[in-house]
């Protein structure tokens, strides 16, 4: 039982503690990009904690049994780049064969993830970690929750900034940037606690 | 000879990457019908749901399935249109080219301020929160709500009041839907005769907060030769099915508030 709640104090510790958004900094792009509404910020998140998660596994067999297998560990980002890039393209069309409902609420933001560097981050953080197939993948999950958590979070206050009566020079992507530095600082506060 | 592991490994990985692609394309290959695609070419893709529909790509789908007409769609020229009609095989049921207009001339000197409002600048809060600054609780509040929804940009607020630029103007209905006061009207773009207020005031307590308001007083009424203008809550209406455009009304009108715009 001792993995099991291992597995939870990993999960909890990458949503909160090393938020993949807010402390790594990894995934920046889609956080700026796709924040303007929480609906379409859930729809990419959503799709991101999907293909993290199993790219993380898919990575993970890649790492252990062709390139260490093989001694050529050190072309890990070139291989990567090139599983994930093909996992999102197969995820993509799998997805418009068998559900075209899911397929459009994901769709548009799938050729996006292809770039994301969360994504890549996960894969080579499994390594550098010296995860296990187990903990790559709820490593990836929750590294694609805490992406969740922070976009999701994000977007709730930039729909309340249309509003907001905010100085000229400071409208649109200055305040929207001052707004994440706040968050990611609202977040420090997780830091140097040990679960 | 140790460069040769990994350009083997990772271009086999490619090409095995590739085929699979390859096959996986062909075998979860989904059938569209490649007329959606025509016709989304042709519509003028400008997302701005007046059709009814989530967007373009939407109608598109709809209009191949039969189940909307390709003219609709109000951003797309006659010509587009007669085009997507070919590519279908069917008839197109056109009407006369719709801009909207914007019914109310009470401008920043014309209309009486009875408060001032420091909200958000913006007409449908101003609207829920007392109705902007204007004496008027009719008229256009010019908050530009509907020059923010204009997917076009057909719209800008001038002097108090929005006003639409009629060569840029698709008659999409954006802005109709968007003004919580309902001043602004879809009218057939040949029309040169207009109402250019929307206030249900009476003609006394109107004098008193907009010197560019309908006072109700029929002359209009009376002098239309062709029985096409109408007082009804006191605010005159003009039936554009039976009006020839003489200019008579806006002619006789005292507060000289019907536009006229010789043809």
């Amino acid at each position: 039982m001792q993995t099991i709640g291992e597995l939870v104090l990993l999960s909890l510790s990458t949503i909160l503690v090393n938020n993949f958004v807010l402390v790594k900094f990894l995934g920046i792009c889609p956080f700026l990009g796709v924040s303007k509404k929480v609906s379409t910020a859930i729809g990419m998140s959503l799709a991101v904690t999907f293909v993290m998660t199993v790219a993380s596994a898919l990575t993970y067999l890649v790492q252990v049994y062709l390139l260490d297998a093989l001694g050529i560990g050190y072309m890990q980002t070139v291989a990567f780049i090139l599983v994930i890039a093909v996992l999102v393209q197969f995820v993509e069309m799998v997805i418009q064969k068998f559900s075209p409902a899911l397929y459009n609420a994901l769709g548009i933001y799938l050729p996006l993830i292809t770039t994301n560097c969360a994504v890549l981050g996960v894969a080579l953080l499994n390594v550098q970690e010296g995860y296990d197939f187990i903990h790559s993948v709820v490593f990836g999950f929750s590294g694609g929750l805490s992406f969740m958590l922070a976009i999701v979070l994000f977007a709730g206050v930039r729909e309340r900034l249309e509003t907001a009566d905010i100085p000229k020079p400071l409208q649109g992507f200055p305040i929207a940037l001052i707004t994440a530095g706040l968050i990611a600082m609202a977040f420090l506060g997780f830091s140097g606690m040990k679960f | 000879m140790e460069i040769l592991t990994p350009i083997l490994v990772l271009g086999s990985l490619g090409v095995v990457f590739g085929a699979l692609l390859g096959v996986a394309a062909k075998a979860l290959r989904v059938d569209k019908d490649e007329r959606i695609s025509q016709v989304q070419e042709l519509l003028s893709g400008a997302n701005c749901g007046g059709c009814g529909y989530a967007g373009c790509a939407a109608f598109a789908e709809a209009v191949v399935n039969g189940e909307a007409d390709p003219s609709l769609c109000s951003g797309t020229s006659e010509e587009n249109i007669r085009k997507i009609a070919e590519i279908l095989g069917v008839e197109v049921k056109s009407g006369p080219r719709m801009i909207a207009r914007v019914l109310c001339s009470g401008t920043c000197q014309k209309a009486v301020n009875n408060a001032r409002y420091e909200g958000i600048y913006d007409c449908i809060a101003a609207a829920r929160f007392g109705g902007g600054e204007k004496a008027c609780s009719y008229g256009c509040m010019g908050y530009g709500s509907c020059a923010g929804a204009c997917p076009f940009g057909a719209i800008s607020v001038n002097d108090g009041v929005a006003r639409v630029d009629e060569t840029i103007c698709t008659g999409c209905g954006v802005c109709v839907a968007t003004c919580p006061r309902k001043v602004i009207e879809l009218v057939p773009a040949a029309q040169n005769t207009f109402v250019l207020c929307s206030s249900k005031e009476k003609g006394a307590a109107m004098k008193n907060i907009c010197s560019a308001g309908c006072i109700g007083c029929k002359i209009c009424e009376k002098n239309c030769p062709e029985d096409a203008i109408h007082v009804t809550d006191n605010v005159a209406h003009i039936d554009y099915d039976k009006c020839t455009g003489c200019g008579i009304c806006a002619e006789k009108c005292p507060k000289k508030i019907i536009g006229y715009r010789k043809a």
